[in-house]
């Protein structure tokens, strides 16, 4: 089998998704864009918490929004146009791929982490909405990927590779690949940055019907109180639902904090566009609620431990202490999209 | 978090690979950190890690005594539960629930054990017996 290697510049991001559409981006030359400015402008900080959709007898937790919506918000906001694909069959979906390495492009994949070889064993869970880009082929037939979270690119046999995108479940990939077309369309960033801020503000109460009190600030007064629920249930479940959250929050590449301090490099890479002090002010505040987040995950993981002076109580304070904070930073970027 | 704040614990979760973080710099601006681990976050790791391990053991020995069929241990070894192994296979939950009983697991057709071996990427052989496994 003949090498195919097209020119892909690796840059280790936190996030798959906002790491991908950065580096692709980037890679074409016209638009360089940072990890933080992907995020911020699909507006894809939130807060959910979905107690019926589970993992392992866990409730799902998410920090940002659904797959998918970075790549498209991102593509929108730029007038940038996605050509995606999925495959019923495996094998045409693995020809379609190498066809476009052929072309010259760098092809993104959704994929499952846990047939992913190069992946650390403790990080292979069945996770179906993970990102990469596939950049080449060598004349072994391995792939030659550039996998956003890692350091350095990696190479993944074909067999590996083909596992991944097809593999079955919630979220499945059904071999979905992508690629980005620049439109040459011409936009005015300073806009884009406040539109994608006000969106985000509007976001963050969560959603406007009553009874629905999974999302936003919403939905994280309505986690501490099923953490305060929990002194009802056994040691282990509490453990391991404890254990959960702070595992949604800081291990599945979030860039810390469930990216909240992603969220305010965002902001202070804003500021720094538009010259608007303001933004900087409010970046200051993120990282403020960001280290909030992270006492947080210490206090679950010391009550774990089975710290005498952390109870429950605590726990749910410092996370309604979040909720407060968060809410605060709505007010004051709702306020900043009035004036503009 | 400040630059200088961000955790360097050299998780073993991370096996040697590290992560990046952003934090801000001595001018409070955000930069790109890399981290090897934060120990908050490597005990929530492992607390999940060990849970599936231990149901994999308890699977393994109860498959030994005949309380379970094979598919219990490779269900957990490959880190899925009934819910999402009945979405991966097509089976319904309560035909995954009948598989992991050995009386109906040993009468199964080969063409549904065919499709266990194609969820966990097994022989025939492998799937059947769990000592052709190696751990």
């Amino acid at each position: 089998m003949s090498n195919m290697e097209n020119t892909f510049v690796h840059r280790q991001s936190s996030h798959c998704e906002t790491g991908v559409v950065a580096n692709m981006l980037s890679n074409q030359g016209r638009i360089s864009m940072s990890e933080p400015m992907a995020f911020g402008l699909a507006s894809a900080l939130t807060f959910a918490y979905l107690p019926f959709i589970k993992i392992n007898g866990l409730p799902l937790i998410a920090y940002r929004m659904p797959p998918k919506s970075i790549i498209k918000g991102v593509a929108k906001k730029l007038k940038m146009t996605v050509h995606s694909q999925k495959f019923s069959n495996q094998e045409k979906g693995m020809e379609a791929l190498d066809s476009e390495l052929k072309l010259g492009r760098c092809v993104g994949l959704q994929t499952s982490v846990y047939w992913l070889p190069y992946f650390p064993e403790d990080m292979r869970f069945h996770f179906n909405a993970h990102n990469l880009v596939v950049y080449g082929k060598n004349s072994q037939g391995d792939y030659l990927i550039s996998d956003p979270v890692f350091e350095d690119v990696v190479t993944c046999p074909a067999d590996d590779l083909k596992r991944a995108r097809f593999a079955k479940g919630a979220l499945a990939p059904k071999g979905l690949m992508y690629v980005l077309e620049d439109n040459q369309e011409q936009v005015d960033f300073n806009e884009l940055i406040y539109k994608s801020i006000r969106k985000t503000a509007k976001m963050m109460y969560g959603l406007p019907i009553p009874g629905i009190s999974f999302f936003g600030i919403k939905g994280i007064h309505y986690l501490a109180k099923q953490i305060l629920k929990l002194e009802h249930k056994p040691m282990k479940y509490t453990r391991l639902y404890l254990g959960n959250i702070v595992r949604m929050q800081e291990e599945i590449g979030t860039g810390g904090a469930g990216f909240r301090f992603m969220y305010a490099s965002f902001l202070d890479e804003a500021s720094a566009l538009t010259g608007d002090e303001r933004l900087y002010e409010l970046s200051k505040l993120t990282t403020e609620i960001g280290d909030k987040w992270r006492e947080f995950a210490m206090q679950a993981v010391l009550f774990c431990k089975k710290r005498q002076d952390i109870s429950l109580h605590t726990i749910a304070e410092t996370l309604q202490e979040c909720a407060k904070m968060e809410k605060q930073l709505q007010t004051r970027l709702l306020s900043l999209s009035v004036l503009k | 978090m400040r630059e200088d704040k961000v955790p360097q614990d050299n998780s073993p979760t991370y096996d040697g690979h590290k992560k990046l973080m952003y934090a801000t710099d001595k001018e409070g601006h955000y930069t790109g950190v890399q981290s090897s681990g934060w120990e908050v976050e490597s005990f929530a790791t492992s607390m999940a890690v060990e849970d599936l391990q231990q149901l994999t053991l308890e699977a393994k020995a109860a498959v030994k005594t005949g309380e379970l069929s094979p598919l219990a241990y490779h269900m957990h070894k490959h880190r899925f539960d009934i819910p999402n192994l009945s979405q991966v296979s097509g089976f319904f939950q309560w035909q995954v629930k009948r598989h992991l009983t050995p009386k109906v697991f040993n009468r199964l057709s080969q063409r549904k054990l065919e499709i266990y071996c194609d969820v966990f990427a097994l022989s025939m052989r492998q799937l059947i017996n769990i000592e052709d496994n190696n751990e």
